[in-house]
């Protein structure tokens, strides 16, 4: 199995050879080598589920249960998406009377009264942001699952952007909840979260969740594309 | 089970690749799936536990004075986070208030808390007490700490509310600001660092100061 060795002690430089998402790559896969998903060290000789000797995590060629874990969190995340935006997310009371207001009344709102920059803020964050995430994170899955090449590069490039715009969604959760915290003035303003922030913000976390558990390696995983030993050896050479 | 010291595998494509010293500053990424491969900490270890303790410095004002008060009327209300946090459990929204309790002051806080206890004996040349299990929880805190989505949310509270009282920005707006910054730069920090830092002693070739190549 450990062509490995040969590896190692090949002359320094490049083990890889693949410029572009087109080329097949050396894997850790192929060489039966596993690297530590928190410190990162690579081991060879390792059986799936064995501890590694540095961090003490339990080792996996890949996140165990991956794609059914994606699943599960994304489509949890869709049945709560629809109350996140049907819901009142904030309920203001004032002597004028009891407004409740839901994300999009909210963008709306602003949009009407001449903050256009904060409707912008609020549309993108609270509205585009989650829709993009859900419908990326299910392209990923399906494609992974399929063990599609269809765009590669560009699919690990969405993955990255997923994971960096992510937490960017609980801005209007924490608007609300600064603004509950703040407006209690007894007999002429008060303002109470809804409903609505609680199924908003749990499709921010189960988003989260989904791209945590989504293990970006399967989508370079694919039957025909892992070199074989002798077709390795000849491709570090050139 | 054997360890491979001069190897790394690419975290978002499985791609192997051998490690190289990184010049200062450099950040290696995989030239087949571009995932960021590593980079040079070679200046920010000296920088992190100034930082760490400024930032610490910061999260007490932030906590401690009020955010924002507004004048309606000539009544004044103001809060602090943890008021708001309080006054959604008061309302029933126990689940929404830990989420923000927890994203916006336990998790930064220990975040940092690890971060000072770890750095400081570090240079004491010992490896402390329960270093693996902080470590891996300091990995596992890292996306959940939300600092600079709450500024950017007190931003936007405050301009929705200069529509109907008068707003008065409090000291802690501003630590907060100061506190996004500094958070920015010590979380930049990747804990998978002290691995190579911790055992760093245990083998002569001293890793800490190598990188990857593609």
């Amino acid at each position: 199995m450990n062509n490995a060795d040969s590896l190692s002690a090949s002359d320094d430089g490049p083990i890889i050879v693949a410029g572009d998402a087109d080329l097949p790559a050396y894997t850790a896969a192929g060489h039966g080598m596993m690297s530590c998903h928190h410190c990162g060290t690579v081991w060879q000789e390792v059986r799936d589920h064995e501890d590694c000797q540095r961090c003490g995590t339990p080792l996996h060629m890949r996140k165990p249960h991956s794609i059914m874990r994606s699943w599960a969190f994304l489509i949890a995340a869709c049945i709560m998406y629809i109350p996140a935006n049907l819901m009142p997310v904030m309920v203001t009371k004032t002597l004028l009377g009891t407004q409740q207001d839901t994300i999009m009344s909210g963008v709306i709102y602003f949009w009407v009264s001449g903050s256009w920059e904060l409707a912008a803020i609020i549309f993108i964050a609270s509205f585009l942001v989650p829709l993009f995430k859900l419908a990326s994170l299910i392209l990923l899955t399906l494609t992974a699952q399929k063990r599609s090449r269809w765009r590669r590069l560009q699919r690990a490039k969405l993955y990255r952007l997923v994971e960096i715009i992510g937490r960017w969604s609980m801005l209007d959760v924490f608007v609300v909840s600064l603004l509950a915290g703040l407006v209690q003035i007894e007999g002429f303003a008060k303002i109470t979260a809804g409903f609505g922030v609680l199924a908003f913000a749990s499709v921010v976390v189960l988003t989260m969740l989904a791209a945590l558990s989504f293990d970006p390696r399967l989508t370079w995983d694919s039957n025909d594309t892992e070199p074989t030993a002798n077709q390795s050896k000849r491709l570090l050479r050139n | 089970m054997r360890e491979v010291p001069d190897l790394i595998a690419c975290e978002g494509c499985d791609a192997l690749y051998r490690k190289v010293s990184l010049r200062r500053g450099e950040i290696a990424h995989c030239p087949r799936c571009g995932t960021e491969l590593d980079r040079d900490a070679g200046r920010q270890r000296e920088r992190i536990l100034p930082l760490t303790v400024a930032s610490l410095i910061m999260f007490m004002i932030a906590n401690s004075f009020p955010i924002v008060e507004i004048e309606l009327q000539g009544l004044r209300s103001q809060t602090t986070l943890f008021g708001a946090v309080l006054s959604l459990t008061t309302e029933g929204m126990s689940l929404v208030a830990m989420l923000v309790l927890a994203t916006t002051i336990l998790f930064p806080l220990l975040q940092l808390l690890f971060l000072l206890y770890l750095l400081l004996s570090l240079r004491k040349q010992h490896r402390p007490a329960g270093f693996r299990w902080l470590v891996r929880a300091m990995q596992n805190l890292r996306p959940w700490g939300m600092v600079e989505v709450f500024l950017l949310g007190v931003l936007v509270a405050v301009v929705k509310l200069s529509n109907m009282a008068t707003v008065i920005p409090g000291v802690a707006l501003w630590a907060f600001g100061v506190l996004t910054v500094l958070l920015t730069a010590v979380v930049s920090f990747n804990p998978r660092h002290f691995w190579q830092m911790a055992f760093a002693g245990d083998d002569a070739s001293g890793k800490d100061h190598k990188g990857i190549s593609p």
